[in-house]
């Protein structure tokens, strides 16, 4: 290193440092450049708002996939934000500091698993459950939603946990002092002052079930069409690109990457909230 | 009405602790389902003999191999980068536009969805710079998906090292460069490698993001631009496909007991860390 010096060393750390950001960038260009000049020439209201999506004849609509992946990241909210929550404020606040040491980590551990298990467990167990007790074909929006909101369980609980333990001592042992029970300043206190957090790990949760594909695709029945009940089999966005881009060439490749346009579009915006609710709380403590 | 303080709170204790008890149950359960009809199907025979009619009989050695090489190279290409960004953000600079810049963009590429870097590894390393499908592309792809773990991990790591070290090691006349290398480094070395660990346990589950660059050949790769199938791929076949769903349980099986083991390791190499410091 001494050929280089410290201050060749410290350019080389700033350039590799970017890696992250150029790694963004450099995706963010290819996807564009592939999918965007589509998206004018077909139109971006043909593309967004038409229902139609038959690439064989050429109509590329992708009205019912943005339906699909709304309807579906809305049920795995509505199945993961409150178990995940409830599970947050009862390791941090009422489970002994020991219990909340062990099972905070083995909660933790299942994000790894992969998404494909999580599928497959839909396809084998929860599917036939949903056709025998509910109807219709099993493989569904309440499938995905059930499936996804399990999925994004160890995010919803870890980032909601730690959001939890940082707020001062003080704000609990004043609220204590004043004669509130542990679960009046549990609710009334902590997770109050914790809900930038808490909301910031919802969204991260949001993010990860909108942009989860391989599980989606193996328990929601892909069917393109607008769903009207749970029951309905659907293709979300993630879904429709993964299942044709192993064949898809021209024009209908070139849709493909739209619909991925899409999906960057939003994922990126709902990390900006989040990484937003993230510093509020950072700048509150 | 006006429910009294203390019934409510034995009601919200019962509530929240049963939710608890549905997340731990399910989250069990799910693991133990796959293990249990899984490790019927496990042995030798199976993991080291190549497949039949395509997955239908035989064994996943093809897609072990594949299953080694991915995470391999992407660990091996994303670890320097990500190592020398914490670095940087640590060591070399304070707060600033510029660090909140790196950091913003390493948040936004941890939330990248994998189709997202199936797609764009697929458009860069397959297609415009002519690698096709193969563990070259694969690997490079992952090396993208895995970089903000690493940075994250790392960085955390190396803040852990107490600042006295790096005043002694200044006082005693290192360089700045010299007390990162020797002093830093080292002592940040084990959450260096959770991080690591958790890299390779990502890629090891990692099916959008290879299917479409590393392809699903089942054949013995050659060289890195080869094609080749990863137990994660070759399962999603198995079951999407309905090939063989007892096959299916037993690399599920596999797979799962592999993302366990990685990540276990991860966490007690971050334990001893933790233990070491305090």
């Amino acid at each position: 290193m001494a050929l280089i010096g410290e201050k060749g060393v410290q350019r080389i750390l700033l350039v590799t440092a970017f890696s992250a950001m150029s790694a963004l960038l450099l995706i963010a260009l290819f996807i564009v450049n592939e999918g965007v000049p589509f998206m004018f020439r077909y139109g971006i209201q043909g593309f967004l708002l038409s229902s139609d999506w038959d690439p064989s004849s050429g109509t590329f609509g992708i009205f019912p996939m943005i339906m699909a992946s709304l309807w579906v990241t809305v049920g795995a909210l509505l199945v993961g934000a409150p178990l995940g929550i409830a599970g947050a404020v009862f390791l941090s606040e009422f489970a002994p500091r020991p219990v909340m040491r062990v099972v905070k980590p083995a909660i933790e551990l299942l994000a790894a698993i992969p998404s494909v298990v999580y599928g497959f467990i839909g396809v084998m167990v929860l599917a036939p459950l949903i056709r025998e007790v509910f109807g219709g074909p099993g493989l569904s929006v309440l499938a995905a939603s059930i499936i996804l909101g399990i999925m994004i369980l160890p995010t919803v609980i870890s980032i909601s946990i730690d959001s939890i333990l940082a707020v001062p001592q003080s704000y609990r042992e004043g609220s204590l002092a004043l004669g509130a029970t542990v679960w009046q300043t549990v609710h009334m206190v902590t997770v109050r002052a914790a809900k930038s957090g808490i909301i910031a790990s919802v969204i991260l949760g949001l993010g990860r079930a909108i942009g989860e594909t391989m599980a989606v695709i193996m328990v929601a029945g892909n069917a393109v069409k607008i769903p009207d009940s749970p029951l309905d089999s659907v293709r979300t966005l993630t879904a429709n690109i993964a299942l044709e881009m192993s064949y898809a060439t021209g024009m209908h490749r070139e849709a493909l990457f739209a619909t991925g346009v899409v999906l960057f579009v939003v994922i990126i915006i709902l990390n900006t909230v989040a990484s937003v609710a993230m510093r509020k709380r950072a700048a509150k403590k | 009405m006006r429910i009294p303080p203390r019934f409510s709170q034995r009601l919200a204790i019962a509530f929240l602790g049963g939710a608890t008890l549905v997340t731990l149950v399910i989250l069990v359960a799910i693991i133990v389902f796959i293990l249990e009809k899984g490790l019927l199907v496990l042995g030798w025979e199976f993991l080291f003999s190549s497949p039949k009619d395509m997955g239908r009989a035989g064994g996943i050695f093809p897609t072990l191999i594949g299953t080694v090489l991915l995470p391999l190279l992407a660990i091996i290409i994303a670890t320097p980068l990500g190592v020398s960004t914490s670095v940087y953000l640590t060591e070399y600079t304070r707060e600033s536009k510029t660090t909140r810049v790196i950091r913003f963009g390493t948040d936004c590429l941890a939330g990248i969805p994998s189709i997202i870097f199936g797609l764009f590894g697929f458009i860069f390393f397959v297609t415009t710079l002519g690698m096709g499908w193969s563990i070259m592309s694969g690997g490079l792809t992952l090396a993208f998906m895995i970089l903000p773990t690493i940075i994250r991990t790392t960085e955390e790591a190396i803040r852990a090292v107490p600042k006295s070290y790096r005043e002694v090691s200044f006082s005693l006349g290192a360089t700045r460069w010299q007390t990162t290398k020797r002093v830093v480094l080292p002592n940040a070395l084990p959450g260096i490698l959770t991080g690591v660990m958790l890299g390779i346990g990502r890629s090891i589950g990692e099916t959008a993001a290879v299917i479409f660059t590393a392809g699903s050949s089942l054949r013995i790769p050659e060289s890195v631009f080869d094609s080749t199938r990863t137990m994660a791929v070759h399962f999603y076949i198995l079951a999407r496909e309905g090939i063989s769903t007892e096959n299916a349980y037993g690399t599920a099986a596999v797979l799962i007991i592999a993302v366990l083991a990685v990540n276990l390791l991860a966490y007690w190499l971050m334990n001893r860390f933790i233990a070491r410091r305090s």
